[in-house]
């Protein structure tokens, strides 16, 4: 084999995520009361649009999250030997990308470095001025003319790829019939699907037309050590969803076990609980997190031997952060559980499982839990946006992901400084906050039409 | 009324006992002193000598428990659980790890963030019951569509963008206020306006969200259908009646982060150079002071449980059918 595949503890917890949610799609498919509100969510045109936005968020993130070590040679036994260097599917993908830095700053599709250096001129004497990138528009001749006529021919090259793909994508989807997916496209199908195709094909053609240029070009620029800000842009989509779903993921065991528990049992079993998630909650969240994190680093510095790699190191860290995230975020998620089980327990239904003599575990599993699950669902969607923004504020006080992770929050905290600079360096700070906007404000949008569509309280009201 | 409080403020004890106990775990059991000397110290090739004299100078060198070697009541007192956690109660923070009076630093450093902070809460108050009422008026309109939209967009806008953006296009493109830094007296006006300015910006998108919800839910309650069937007119109506009731939620909610804001912002603070709690607690964090982030982290809890305690008390008075007993 020419590689060696690599699990991380992260990986692992997605594979458990996904398989979770294969499941719950599944167990969804048959229901068809678990089905209607999905079909509200899918009827709206921005629940629409917004899947698949976080559908194209997430299908990078899975691709990064496939890791391996590559095979480097073979040694004279004929076993492979292996790089200790973890590299993910997304990274062999983006190829050149990764691995054509250039020497320091250069501005979005810039031909030249953004700063000033030495440069050996062809008859050997030497001047100042701005080198020639060694990658970035290296294919256009001499210092670089006719670079907007290239950068739009290339563009609209792509997009024209990007516009077949999803030709390709449709016409499967439609049965290889023209007139099903004309109906499609018009809105006529039963389930009208248009948005959904409309949107897949803007993403699709836009970021195939960005592709295709970054190919070309650095089309966000580089940073001050020369890595292309549109692949560290990409990369850091993996973390951000990581710290979205991972931190919810950790903390919903103990949430609904305890906030069901809270609410059904009451006495001194909610005592207790309440007095540990109110324990919890007085402490500022930031603190306990910035204490926790401080404890973890002297951990790790004074057991540096226990990691094999840089890579495995920050993995933990990640982890440990979606961890202590998770702590401090699973009390409003109990509190709201504990006082839907209280009103639930009071219900005929339950009453008559308890006069019928079932126990009390198989009425919590059977009868409370599946009737809190929206709570869960809309809790999980709600907090999504929060933690993709708290995961870049805490990469600022440095007690966010390890400064080795890609992440949003570790570009915006590299640029930072750099706007004292003149000119100013803004591509770094800008391309971070624009992706995390698009992510964050797809994922507000989405929440909302899940919560209108789940809380039967507010459909009550329309 | 009084029995209550104080009922309440006995159930705190329990509270701030957890706390401290969280933080004694995590401080001084999941990492012991020694941990805690030599990364201080730096690296691992540091001389016992070292280690000892460090936890000798920082009062971490006692048991952690109990003292078998000391006599009487020194047995209890003469250990860091004493020491360091229980002096906390008194409010007797003790020393930083670099040697200053924590307690002393606080009481300068909270008024720089109060400055802050207290303008950036009402400002914001103001400013998003506003909005919020007016998109409450216009409710079905392109308005109020188009106002939840900006309001959504500016949501999803992390908050540090809107620091660096300030930052970058007020103080370096305007050159209109000093970029950070803060002075005492009638000084420290230039310093403030745009730390204050930024702080209410990032608050509209979820202010104004949030209430206008809360006044929508009024103004679907049968008292308000009474008070237009009696021929009152919209904007009477949203003023004298909805306005009134929604502002129980809201100052509820204001209520409880009230105590909070002696502790200031984080961010705003460490990017504007304000030399205030939120500051001192950054630099704590990246000093790995320990000493000061366990002492931010009872003062929080502290006053976190003072915040809930003076709600649910401004219940009782701004709604009476609230009954506390």
């Amino acid at each position: 084999m020419s590689f060696q595949p690599v699990i991380l503890w992260t990986d692992a917890l997605v594979y458990l995520l996904l398989a979770l949610l294969m499941l719950t799609v599944w167990h969804t498919r048959r229901h068809s009361h678990l089905k209607a509100p999905w079909r509200r969510v899918a009827d709206r045109r921005i629940g629409q649009a917004t899947m698949v936005l976080l559908s194209f968020y997430v299908v990078i993130g899975l691709l990064d999250t496939l890791h391996f070590h590559p095979r480097t040679s073979v040694d004279e036994r004929g076993r492979a030997v292996y790089s200790t260097e973890v590299l993910s599917l997304f990274d062999v993908i983006a190829g050149p990308l990764r691995t054509q830095r250039e020497k320091t700053y250069s501005a979005p599709f810039a031909t030249h470095l953004f700063s000033k250096e030495t440069v050996q001129l062809s008859d050997g004497s030497s001047a100042r001025g701005f080198p020639r990138l060694q990658y970035g528009g290296a294919h256009l001749s001499g210092d670089g003319e006719g670079r907007l006529a290239d950068i739009a021919a290339k563009a609209l090259w792509g997009a024209a790829k990007g516009a077949l793909l999803w030709v390709v994508l449709i016409l499967p989807l439609c049965g290889f019939s023209l007139g099903r997916a004309a109906r499609l496209l018009r809105g006529r199908l039963l389930q009208p699907w248009h948005i959904a195709a409309y949107a897949a094909f803007a993403v699709i053609c836009v970021f195939s037309a960005l592709w295709e240029l970054a190919g070309y070009y650095h089309i966000l620029g580089t940073d001050k050590v020369g890595e292309d800000v549109f692949f560290q842009s990409l990369k850091s989509i993996r973390t951000g969803l990581l710290i979205g779903t991972l931190t919810t993921l950790v903390m919903l065991p103990a949430a609904i076990l305890l906030g069901i528990m809270a609410g059904y049992f009451r006495g001194w079993v909610d005592d207790l609980i309440q007095y540990l998630y109110t324990t919890l909650n007085s402490i500022p969240g930031v603190l306990l997190i910035a204490a926790a994190v401080l404890m973890m680093q002297i951990y790790m510095s004074n057991h540096a031997d226990e990691f094999n790699s840089l890579t495995e190191r920050a993995d933990l860290r990640l982890l440990f952060l979606c961890l202590i995230l998770g702590v401090t975020s699973w009390t409003s998620l109990c509190r709201l559980l504990r006082g839907e089980a209280l009103k639930l327990r009071e219900l005929e239904y339950v009453q008559a499982a308890r006069a019928f003599g079932v126990g009390h575990f198989a009425i919590l599993v059977r009868h409370i839990l599946p009737n809190v699950m929206h709570i869960v669902l809309i809790t999980i969607v709600l907090d999504f946006s929060g933690l993709v923004l708290a995961e870049a504020v805490l990469s600022y006080i440095s007690i966010g992901v390890d400064p080795a992770t890609s992440s949003w929050g570790n570009m915006i905290n590299g640029a930072r400084l750099e706007l004292a600079r003149e000119p100013v360096v803004w591509w770094s700070l800008l391309a971070a906050f624009g992706f995390m906007f698009t992510l964050v404000l797809a994922a507000n949008l989405f929440s909302d039409v899940v919560r209108d569509a789940f809380d039967p309280r507010l459909r009550e009201q329309r | 009324m009084s029995a209550y409080i104080i009922r309440r403020l006995l159930y705190a004890l329990p509270i701030l006992i957890g706390v401290n106990a969280l933080t004694f775990l995590l401080f001084f059991v999941v990492n012991s002193p020694d941990d805690m000397a030599r990364m201080h110290l730096g690296g691992k090739r540091v001389t016992d000598q070292a280690i000892q004299s460090w936890k000798e100078e920082h009062g971490y060198d006692k048991p952690l428990l109990f003292n078998y070697e000391a006599a009487g009541a020194q047995r209890l007192t003469d250990t860091i659980l004493y020491q360091k956690s229980v002096r906390l109660f008194l409010f007797d923070f003790g020393q930083s790890d670099s040697g200053r009076n924590i307690g002393h630093d606080i009481s300068q450093r909270m008024w720089p963030s109060l400055a802050i902070a207290v303008p950036t809460l009402l400002v914001g108050l103001a400013f998003n019951i506003t909005f919020a009422l007016l998109l409450a008026f216009f409710r079905g309109t392109y308005f109020d569509l188009w106002g939840v939209v900006i309001c959504v967009a500016m949501m999803s806008i992390s908050g540090l963008f809107y620091i660096i953006g300030g930052q970058y296009l007020v103080g370096k493109l305007l050159n209109l206020v000093p970029i950070s830094g803060y002075d005492t007296g009638v000084h420290a006006l230039k310093f403030l306006i745009l730390p204050v300015i930024v702080g209410v910006i990032g608050s509209i998108g979820s202010g104004t969200r949030w209430y206008r919800t809360l006044f929508l839910e009024e103004i679907h309650r049968d008292y308000v259908r009474t008070a237009r069937a009696k021929g009152l007119s919209e904007q009477l109506v949203l003023f004298r009646h909805v306005l009134r009731n929604a502002l129980i939620p809201i100052l509820t909610g204001v209520v409880v982060v009230l105590p909070l804001l002696f502790i200031g912002s984080l961010l705003t603070e460490s990017f504007f150079g304000i030399p205030g709690l939120g500051s001192y607690t950054i630099d704590a964090i990246n000093n790995q002071d320990f000493a000061v982030v366990r002492a931010m982290v009872f003062l929080g809890a502290v006053l976190y449980i003072i915040g809930l305690l003076m709600t649910d008390i401004s219940y009782t008075i701004v709604d009476p059918r609230v009954r506390l007993d």
